[in-house]
């Protein structure tokens, strides 16, 4: 039995054939500051309305280098962001030179299940440009809170756990490990496209 | 203006019903003392049984033994009475307890939201029959002679004043609301309805009977206007059912606990407002009270949610206490909206993280000019005057407390950078600050204090 010969062209252009992935890679609404990360994330940034996993060797690892760009133009923008539990106090000269506007920061001291209370208040609010939490001891349902909230609420959320919770899985929308010596980051999981096998190499920040 | 009245003629009653799954069954409410107690009100089916108010329960008990019989509290009809107050709110912001065992409410400036009125009143009956409350409605353009209608009529709705001075003077004379010996002293002077007593001359009237009767009679006719106190609803939900039986299994409280969540849903649409968290306490015949906590994500107030978040495991007496009630917000849709449903200013936000976090938990951090580290934030003041000098590179994390830096393979990538500052408060700071790579990679800020030397004090991290 012989089938009609079709052109591939004419089946892609009656939408007769599902692509698996999309040709062009989307404007991402929420860049991250950093071009390569960009360019490896399949949203073209972070994630919008979800939430986002760093994972650490230990606090201090580059983490805010990451991140201040993304800070920087949402307080700029008028976004309220909110630190939620942060192991240190946030030294603000140097926020202010990252670009960061001090205005539109606020920091919740709550520690525990208080803390992932308030991150889901915030993240769920929707009154919020970013939220970053350090959820300690979190177990997969509480973090499957956080997404939702953040769905809900239409905010970036960002928790920033030890390297030991790579192991277990997470409903995170993006998972990334980040290493100090070379700074780079591995993307472990983005939803809506093939992690990166190769790791991403960030800006030099000494 | 027009003037709804709701005459609820067996509140006490209905207030003992509806608590009640078996509402067929005879019922009489009964007060006085141990010797001589006096039925006080009998619900259809004890009257059907040949029981009356007034009797003696002997006398009843003589007549039948098939009723259940309950205390008559005047207490519990203040309390019902409030809490129709509070739903008959949302229908109106003029809602008065003026009169015992009604609700006055001002309907003309609703009535282009709930109006036409039967399609109002409708709705109100309703409301008022799931509720479980019998009632009379009728419609005036003065409140007084809306009460007064209520007494004769049930649904008659009159709207303006002729047909108002139409229908009062056909009202018989021991129906406008006069004092007894009034009423007897017109009736036995040969009057029978209200149109008599309104032709006789003024001035014989006021002869002959205490200034309150024409007065009553003038603010009846709407010449003279009733000054109301206006009812204001409470900014908690507090309500309690008693139960007379041994529970043994949670089953049996589904019924009173629907009664209350169906309360605190009509509360709550009342004062346009929804409910967060709510506790339910348990009282025991003895013991402390068992709390059960019902917490939810966000401001809700549909009742059937509510019952099933609430339904579980109970004894004895439900009591329901809502006290955190933010404001509603109907899930909405916009074209264009950034941000689709359940926003929440922040200032709410900030409120509610503050209330349960304690005041000192959430704060915002400013810039303050001074060279030292410790000295360089402060909590939630604005960042006033003097320069801020952003050239050296700061760490973005600092340590609440600076602790000596155990590491090893340690490597010096810039310093010393000497800061020596403070001596005039006292907190005299000479240090020499070097940025340190640790092996991992992490950069640390440490210093060495000038003329100590020793180990590195770890201060930040960048």
């Amino acid at each position: 039995m012989m089938g009609a010969v079709v052109s591939l062209d004419g089946l892609l252009d009656q939408r007769r054939i599902w692509r698996g992935r999309q040709q062009a890679a989307p404007v991402g609404l929420q860049p991250t500051g950093h071009a390569l990360l960009d360019a490896a994330l399949p949203s073209g940034g972070w994630p919008p309305a979800a939430l986002s996993e760093i994972l650490l060797a230990a606090y201090g690892s580059g983490e805010l280098q990451l991140l201040w760009p993304s800070l920087a133009r949402l307080t700029q923008a008028g976004e309220r962001v909110v630190l939620v539990g942060a192991p240190f106090i946030p030294y603000p000269q140097a926020w202010l030179a990252a670009g960061v506007d001090m205005a539109r920061l606020a920091v919740v001291q709550a520690q525990g299940s208080e803390g992932l209370w308030a991150a889901e208040q915030c993240l769920r609010s929707g009154s919020c440009g970013a939220v970053l939490c350090w959820p300690q001891g979190a177990d997969d349902r509480a973090l499957r809170r956080l997404q939702v909230a953040a769905e809900t609420g239409e905010t970036l959320g960002f928790a920033l756990r030890p390297l030991q919770a790579a192991v277990n899985p997470s409903p995170a929308a993006l998972r990334l490990t980040l290493e100090g010596n070379p700074p780079q980051l591995h993307v472990l999981k983005c939803r809506g496209g093939l992690a990166p096998t190769a790791p991403v190499a960030l800006g030099s920040w000494s | 203006m027009l003037w709804a009245c709701i005459l609820l003629p067996q509140l006490a009653l209905d207030g003992v019903l509806r608590q009640r799954d078996d509402a067929e069954q005879p019922l009489v409410l009964v007060s006085g003392p141990t010797q001589r107690r006096v039925l006080q009100a009998v619900n259809p089916a004890a009257r059907a049984l040949g029981l009356r108010p007034g009797q003696s329960l002997t006398a009843a008990g003589l007549l039948s033994k098939d009723f259940a019989t309950a205390e008559y509290e005047p207490g519990q009809i203040e309390h019902w009475q409030q809490f129709l107050a509070a739903w008959a709110y949302r229908f109106s912001s003029q809602v008065s307890l003026h009169y015992p065992r009604v609700l006055l409410l001002e309907v003309q400036s609703t009535l282009g939201l709930f109006g036409p009125w039967p399609a109002f009143e409708a709705r109100l009956r309703a409301e008022l029959n799931a509720l479980g409350f019998t009632h009379r409605i009728t419609l005036a353009p003065n409140p007084v002679a809306a009460r007064m209608l209520a007494n004769a009529y049930d649904g008659l709705a009159v709207d303006d004043e002729a047909t108002l001075l139409d229908t009062l003077r056909r009202l018989p004379i021991d129906r406008i609301g006069l004092p007894e010996e009034n009423a007897m002293a017109l009736k036995r002077m040969g009057l029978r309805q209200l149109g008599q007593v309104l032709s006789l001359p003024r001035a014989q009237l006021a002869r002959r009977f205490p200034a309150t009767v024409l007065g009553h009679l003038d603010t009846l006719m709407g010449q003279r206007r009733l000054a109301l106190d206006f009812f204001n609803p409470p900014d908690f939900f507090d309500q309690r059912i008693e139960l007379n039986f041994d529970v043994e299994s949670h089953q049996a409280l589904l019924f009173p606990l629907r009664r209350l969540i169906s309360d605190l849903a009509a509360y709550l649409a009342g004062r346009d407002a929804g409910v967060q968290r709510f506790t339910l306490h348990l009282q025991h015949a003895v013991g402390e009270d068992t709390l059960v906590k019902v917490g939810l994500l966000g401001a809700e107030r549909d009742a059937a949610m509510l019952f099933e978040l609430a339904r579980g495991r109970f004894e004895q007496v439900v009591r329901l206490v809502a006290e955190d009630l933010p404001t509603f917000v109907p899930s909405r849709q916009e074209l264009f909206d950034q941000r689709p449903q359940q926003s929440q200013p922040w200032e709410q936000l900030r409120e509610r993280l503050r209330a349960r976090l304690g005041d000192d938990a959430l704060q915002e951090l400013r810039a303050h000019a001074d060279h030292r580290p410790e000295c360089a934030w402060r909590l939630d003041r604005p960042f006033k005057g003097g320069s801020l000098d952003l050239a050296p590179r700061r760490p973005g994390w600092l340590l609440p407390v600076p602790q000596p830096l155990i590491e090893s393979g340690l490597r010096i990538l810039a310093g010393p950078e000497r800061i020596e500052s403070g001596w005039w408060d006292g907190a005299d700071v000479r240090r020499d600050y070097y940025r340190v790579q640790t092996a991992a990679g992490r950069q640390a800020w440490a210093y060495q204090t000038v003329g100590e030397g020793g180990e590195l004090v770890l201060q930040g991290w960048f």
